[in-house]
């Protein structure tokens, strides 16, 4: 990719998030410390890793609303293993990452091969998930104190944990999947018009099937670092997690109607909303503030890709033939 | 006495290309007048002007004084709600209530009388409508016309979904309703129907006025002459006579949903064969079967010169069997709009796993410059080009491919005249190559200029075969009408 189109793509976005740094930087004498900035690399991770797979699933126009019941499951299961079946932590991680996955496959049946609409199915999961977060861990908080710390544990030379480094390693594959491959090429293909696609002789079914499959194991990836950064999870762990992560996609400038989309961008969305929520905590903001706010940046981030993508350019277009 | 008369009627979607011209036309009050016609002699715009969906660029339609000017139709296509029940889509625009609230009781009478007239007694008007058959929808639609009471009404192919009995009983309801005095312009295909039901008998063409008979003074062969114009076939002869009689594309006895009831034909390398037919006849559906689009119920289909059997499952099959589709509607089924001019055009080929995109877009160039592409960029969406570009990409995806075999439905539609003559090249050239060719077609004229042989389809089945020498407008059309004969009514 030529840096022109680098810049294009995802200038646009970093300056936003630059833009907020600096914002809070001035507004807060400790927004630019090392405390606050290592809270928001904590925080990153889980978010990230979900919204790689929520980008996948924008794009061939389905929406998945069960990853935060699935990453509470998925984390309670974990901590629970460790904690009470003594299992090495690795195992319990690979059992985790396929809890996660199993949660996806069934997604994915249901909503490609039995056409229940993705919204309902994952509504239905979101809940059948939350219940079994609550079956496993006896509606209690499980913990397993210092054993994850070296995952969340700033590494000494770049100053963000483990952690950290496998979500951005995530979104960098995640891009080249999307941009680079043609089963990232085909899932575009089949978010703009899928029956054009089949008839072009690829195959949509399977395909789509994956990407379900695909964030619910990234949702298990996402447990394993959630429980990590607080020492433990319970049935509540994922609330409100998949509307973060839509929100932290759809500002990205991913279309919730399919055919469009960008990790990267997505990648930043999570970095913004994390950076308002941190500045805004920071400058002593109520909480009542923190969600008016977020709520305006949602609706203000899809605005102006809306006018990005069709009256702006519609109106320059008309100024330039007016000026013919 | 005319109930309404149309002076010199025009109408044009598209600025230069008239649908109908200076059409003119009478409608007596109490008489059933047939309209026919072949694939876009202008009848649906004609009765659409009449409703008032859509209006005519100049004319005058003038209706008698006394007669209203609310004029009913029932369409073609179904315009029953699935979700309310009968009785609310029976009386959707009039429905009897009091402040807001509906009159059940009411309802559901006057539901039970008005259904009672089309033989459907045994329904219950509160069950929902999508439950019904094709066949009882079509019936509600015709009971809710009935209801509204109009001087003039329009039945746009009216027994297409109906059987045998049910086919009596509207003609016994026209028959009541033409002693009431109200006049009724009946669109069909049926010639038989035509002779039982009609009165007069309206021919148009192309968009005007051919003829106007009386029924009882007018044979069916001189209708379809009529239809189907004098003009000769003047491409034929420049085309080239295919050298060898390789079989491509044999397929035996297609069945395939309500629409394929045996289909049977071969088509040979470096020939185009062309399907004529109405629309309606089964051509798409037969070449969404043969690809894997839609599941075929029986049949066999052999390919290439081994003649090997081939059954896809799915369109990817039929592909890596090396059949390719290029699909009637290309904005439903062919393009993706909001994406790029070369995503649009490796689309069907590329199947590694890493993106090339030098060679994607060598390729689209390439391509792009053989068909002669109007286009600004590659990169270029493809939803900015005109319908011939967009056309020729999705012609263009296929030739990236190893196909032998091309299924063309309807190649040319909503395509300028310039890209249409880049498309019959190609077709010619692809003949040339040795490539299976099949194009359906609804321009009679366009595939008597381009096909080395034509099939006509008619009511899911083949019911003709002409060489260059022998087809004739006519034949071709008596051909397409032949599938509805009343065999098949009294069967039903």
């Amino acid at each position: 990719m030529n840096t022109k189109r680098f810049l294009t793509d995802y200038g646009p976005m970093f300056v936003i998030w630059l833009i907020l740094i600096f914002l809070f930087g001035s507004l807060s004498d400790h927004f630019l410390s090392s405390r606050t900035l290592s809270t928001i690399a904590g925080q990153v991770p889980p978010l990230v890793l979900v919204c790689c797979g929520m980008t996948f699933i924008l794009i061939v126009a389905g929406i998945d609303l069960s990853v935060g019941s699935v990453l509470a499951f998925c984390a309670t299961l974990f901590c629970l293993l460790i904690a009470r079946a003594e299992w090495a932590v690795g195992v319990a991680a690979i059992a985790a990452i396929l809890a996660g996955g199993f949660f996806g496959l069934i997604n994915g049946l249901f909503t490609v091969l039995l056409r229940v609409p993705s919204f309902i199915v994952t509504l239905g999961t979101l809940k059948i998930a939350f219940g079994m977060a609550m079956l496993i861990s006896r509606s209690e908080t499980l913990t397993v104190g210092m054993k994850l710390e070296p995952l969340i544990s700033p590494l000494p030379g770049p100053g963000v944990p483990v952690s950290f480094i496998v979500a951005v390693l995530f979104v960098i594959a995640g891009q080249f999947v999307l941009s680079k491959t043609i089963y990232g090429r085909h899932l575009i293909a089949i978010g703009t018009n899928e029956s054009a696609v089949r008839l072009a002789g690829v195959e949509t079914t399977w395909k789509k099937i994956s990407v379900f499959v695909v964030t619910g194991l990234l949702t298990g990836v996402a447990a394993i670092f959630f429980a990590a950064r607080l020492g433990g999870a319970n049935a509540d762990s994922g609330n409100g997690f998949e509307l973060s992560a839509i929100a932290a996609v759809v500002i990205g400038g991913t279309s919730l109607m399919g055919g469009r989309g960008s990790i990267v961008n997505s990648f930043l969305g999570v970095l913004i909303i994390l950076t308002l929520d941190a500045g805004l905590a920071q400058v002593g903001a109520d909480e009542w503030v923190k969600h008016v706010i977020t709520g305006a940046v949602i609706i203000l981030a899809v605005l102006l890709d809306v006018l990005r993508g069709g009256v702006l350019p519609g109106l320059a277009a008309r100024i330039r033939n007016y000026k013919k | 006495m005319n109930a309404l008369t149309i002076h010199s009627l025009n109408k044009s979607y598209v600025p230069g290309v008239p649908v109908l011209k200076d059409l003119d036309f009478e409608l007596a009050k109490g008489e059933v007048h047939a309209l026919v016609g072949s694939n876009g002699a202008g009848k649906s715009t004609l009765a659409k002007i009449l409703t008032g969906l859509i209006s005519p660029n100049s004319g005058k339609i003038s209706f008698r004084e006394g007669v209203s000017e609310n004029v009913v139709m029932v369409l073609q296509e179904l315009n029953i709600i699935p979700t309310l029940t009968v009785a609310e889509n029976l009386y959707i625009n009039s429905l009897p209530g009091k402040f807001g609230i509906i009159k059940s009781a009411e309802l559901l009478n006057r539901a039970k009388k008005a259904l009672n007239k089309v033989g459907l007694a045994g329904i219950d008007p509160a069950m929902a409508a999508g439950k019904l058959g094709v066949g009882q929808q079509q019936l509600i639609e015709i009971a809710a016309a009935l209801e509204k009471k109009s001087s003039v009404l329009i039945l746009d192919e009216p027994t297409a979904a109906l059987t045998g009995p049910e086919i009596e009983l509207l003609f016994d309801n026209i028959r009541a309703l033409r002693k009431k005095d109200v006049a009724i312009l009946y669109i069909s295909h049926r010639m038989d129907e035509i002779a039982e039901i009609c009165d007069r008998v309206t021919v148009i063409r192309d968009g005007r006025r051919i003829a106007t008979h009386k029924v009882a003074e007018v044979e069916t062969p001189q209708l379809i002459r009529e239809m189907a114009g004098s003009e000769v076939a003047a491409f034929s002869s420049a085309k080239q006579n295919k050298r060898t009689v390789e079989p491509g594309l044999t397929v035996k006895d297609l069945h395939a949903g309500e629409a394929v009831k045996g289909v049977s034909f071969q088509a040979n390398r470096g020939e185009i064969l062309g399907i004529a037919g109405l629309i309606g006849s089964g051509r798409t559906e037969t070449l969404r079967a043969i690809f894997g689009a839609d599941p075929r119920s029986s049949g066999e289909m052999y390919r290439g010169n081994q003649q090997t059997a081939f059954s896809p499952a799915n369109p990817g099959e039929a592909v890596a069997a090396g059949v390719a589709l290029v699909p009637e509607d290309r904005k439903l089924d062919g393009l993706l709009l909001p994406l790029s001019i070369t995503a649009n055009t490796v689309i069907a080929s590329n199947r590694k796993f890493v993106v090339n995109e030098t060679a994607d877009e060598a390729a689209t160039e390439k391509v792009c410059r053989q068909l002669a592409v109007k286009c600004d960029s590659l990169s270029q969406a493809i939803s900015d080009l005109s319908g011939g570009n967009q056309q020729k990409i999705v012609i263009a995806r296929w030739l990236l491919c190893d196909c032998e075999i091309f299924l063309f439905d309807e190649p040319t539609r909503g395509v300028d005249v310039a890209a249409k003559g880049a498309i019959y090249t190609l077709l010619q050239q692809l003949a040339d190559e040795g490539k299976t060719i099949v194009v359906v077609s609804s321009d009679l004229t366009e595939l008597m200029a381009i096909s080395h042989r034509i099939i006509v389809m008619s009511n899911g089945r083949i019911t003709g075969e002409f060489g260059p020498d022998e087809w004739t407008r006519e034949n071709i059309t008596a051909a397409a009408f032949a599938g509805y004969d009343s065999t098949e009514r009294s069967a039903a």
